[in-house]
């Protein structure tokens, strides 16, 4: 599994506005939505799972990252998208730290082994100092994209 | 330096996502000993049983063979808290 399988390119978010974890999550999920990776009307109750796993325990796993996930019903493929943010946002992090970057993931129901494997290829490439560097560099959609592609050719 | 390890295979369902990922690790911390994990199976690999990131890069199974080692003077008891937790579930009741 590559991270161009899953993740909405034409969803990212180079620039979010919200300084606010749940402002940051709603602005995620309106992207996918408007570029089309959304089943209609599942947006909201998509936002509220998302908050609800938050506030059950951070996905803000240190190092500046988050990795906000939740599966939906209506949810058929895994489905991601990622929000980079100049300022940092408050996600409640396990360090305490601000968050810059947000890998957001959306799984089918009843697919764990899918869901899985799509942690195992973001936590590997988050795991690299470079990658994160790039990532909270990446100030447009394209580098961003341009930096998965050289991730998933092992770059 | 004493050392404990237990073989164990991940039975809950949604296997070693986030949330069990992250128990394994603060009960990890509550020891002094180094905490490794070895995935068997098909696909190899192995983590510090105290990074979440590492752990949730096992991408563990339901089914996944798990060895866990411990190091240290506390290993043994290490080892028992850890292992229990699969035992439990990781209290999803399947």
């Amino acid at each position: 599994m590559k991270l161009k399988d899953f993740i909405a390119t034409n969803a990212i978010v180079a620039e979010l506005q919200s300084s606010d974890r749940d402002g940051a999550l709603r602005e995620l999920v309106s992207s996918l939505a408007t570029s089309g990776a959304l089943p209609d009307g599942t947006a909201d109750e998509i936002i509220t799972a998302l908050i609800k796993r938050e506030q059950n325990g951070s996905t803000g796993f240190g190092k500046g990252v988050a990795v906000p996930h939740t599966k939906h019903p209506k949810i058929t493929k895994m489905v991601g998208v990622i929000g980079r943010s100049v300022n940092g946002i408050d996600f409640a992090a396990l360090d305490n730290q601000p968050v810059y970057s947000v890998v957001l993931l959306l799984s089918p129901e009843n697919q764990p082994q899918q869901h899985l494997q799509a942690m195992n290829i973001v936590f590997t490439n988050l795991q690299k100092d470079m990658f994160r560097r790039f990532l909270r560099q990446a100030n447009t959609r394209e580098s961003i994209v341009e930096l998965l592609d050289e991730a998933d050719q092992g770059k | 330096m004493p050392k404990a390890s237990r073989d164990i295979v991940v039975s809950n369902k949604l296997g070693l996502h986030a949330r069990p990922a992250m128990q394994f690790v603060d009960v990890a911390n509550q020891f002094k000993s180094q905490v490794m994990v070895h995935k068997g199976g098909e696909e190899p690999a192995e983590a510090d049983g105290k990074s979440v990131m590492q752990m949730i890069i096992l991408a563990a199974t339901e089914g996944t063979p798990l060895k866990i080692d411990a190091q240290g003077d506390d290993a043994e008891t290490a080892v028992n808290a850890l292992a229990q937790l699969f035992e439990d579930k990781f209290g999803e009741g399947e």
